[in-house]
């Protein structure tokens, strides 16, 4: 145990799905405009996730209008409202860095298939 | 000086989020509760401050001069003997108990405590001094401090001049970190930032001395 454990335990959120790199999620984004609250979807690919406790972050990479976007959150963030599984991904490596490279049908992940 | 002093543990950094959602870094501070042992007056000491003590002590592991001065304010041993400074100590009872809530979360405090050994350092680490080129014909010389003075005249070396020497493990203060939270209950502080001092450090927290109208 950290000795900060104490401190972070009340900024970590319990409702965060298991989730890894390449996997496809849809990251519900507050969005504060004004005095107005609404709801963003950030959807796209895991590309990274990194970190523990209260520091650890994941990145999602999405393609819009043939521009690839990277956010990164803090998993804990309260920023983030909900986090939505869309599809498991199959991939061999912790970092997707090369999706980067890619474009079109070579950018697809493969999805993983479970036997349930 | 300081109106409000307390002295903590430095237990180490994290993060937490604030009203925006925004990160903040924090230095968390164990704060455990003083008790006074001693105040010292302008018209007895010549100046003004508190003598505090925290956590217990064995008797066994007390001098006798120790435990006569515990003995004769009749507070119960504690780990060190600490001296805070304040402005006014007239409210201040010896025995009395002083914990983290004399902390109010939004205030600015200095925060002083012993840095972090670095030992024998050089000008680059100790000075912020630039170094010398990687490449150029440059050898052995990457991180040597360049000049240190003229020639014949003066032919000596100016006292005061920045060199290679002991680093760090002197008493820093750092001036107007934010309190984020002040709990009395979980006896903890958090700080707004970066303290002086390795974890496990004593760390003194006062009222900003500067800051600007507040």
């Amino acid at each position: 145990m950290n000795p900060t454990d104490l401190v972070d335990h009340a900024y970590l959120r319990d409702d965060v799905p298991a989730f890894r790199p390449g996997d496809t999620l849809k990251v519900h984004v507050r969005v504060v405009e004004g005095t107005r609250e609404r709801i963003q979807v950030f959807q796209g690919a895991v590309i990274r996730r990194q970190g523990s406790g209260a520091r650890e972050t994941f990145s999602v990479r999405k393609v819009s209008f043939g521009v690839g976007v990277e956010r990164t959150f803090p998993v804990h963030s309260p920023i983030i409202s909900k986090i939505e599984m869309v599809t498991e991904g199959d991939v061999r490596r912790a970092k997707l860095y090369y999706l980067r490279d890619r474009v079109g049908k070579a950018a697809k992940i493969k999805e993983r298939r479970t036997a349930r | 000086m300081a109106t409000r002093a307390i002295v903590g543990e430095k237990i180490g950094m994290t993060q937490v989020f604030d009203a925006e959602h925004r990160v903040v870094p924090v230095t968390v501070v164990k704060v455990r509760p003083l008790r006074v042992v001693q105040v010292k007056t302008p018209a007895r000491e010549g100046y003004s401050a508190l003598q505090v003590t925290y956590g217990v002590r064995r008797a066994g592991a007390l001098t006798k001069g120790e435990a006569g001065h515990f003995a004769r304010a009749g507070v119960e041993p504690g780990r060190r003997l600490v001296e805070l400074r304040v402005d006014d100590t007239t409210g201040y009872t010896v025995g009395q108990e002083i914990d983290a809530a004399v902390l109010t979360a939004g205030q600015k405090v200095d925060v002083t405590a012993v840095s972090k050994g670095k030992g024998f350092a050089g000008g680059m680490k100790r000075h912020n001094f630039k170094g010398q080129g990687a490449s150029h014909g440059n050898h052995k010389k990457h991180r040597a401090p360049g000049s240190i003075g003229a020639c014949a005249t003066p032919a000596r070396v100016f006292k005061g001049t920045r060199m290679a020497g002991h680093m760090g493990a002197e008493r820093v203060t750092t001036l107007n970190l934010e309190v984020v939270e002040a709990d009395a209950e979980r006896e903890i502080v958090l700080v707004r930032g970066a303290v002086p001092g390795p974890r496990g450090s004593l760390v003194v927290l006062r009222d900003a001395v500067k800051g600007g109208a507040k």
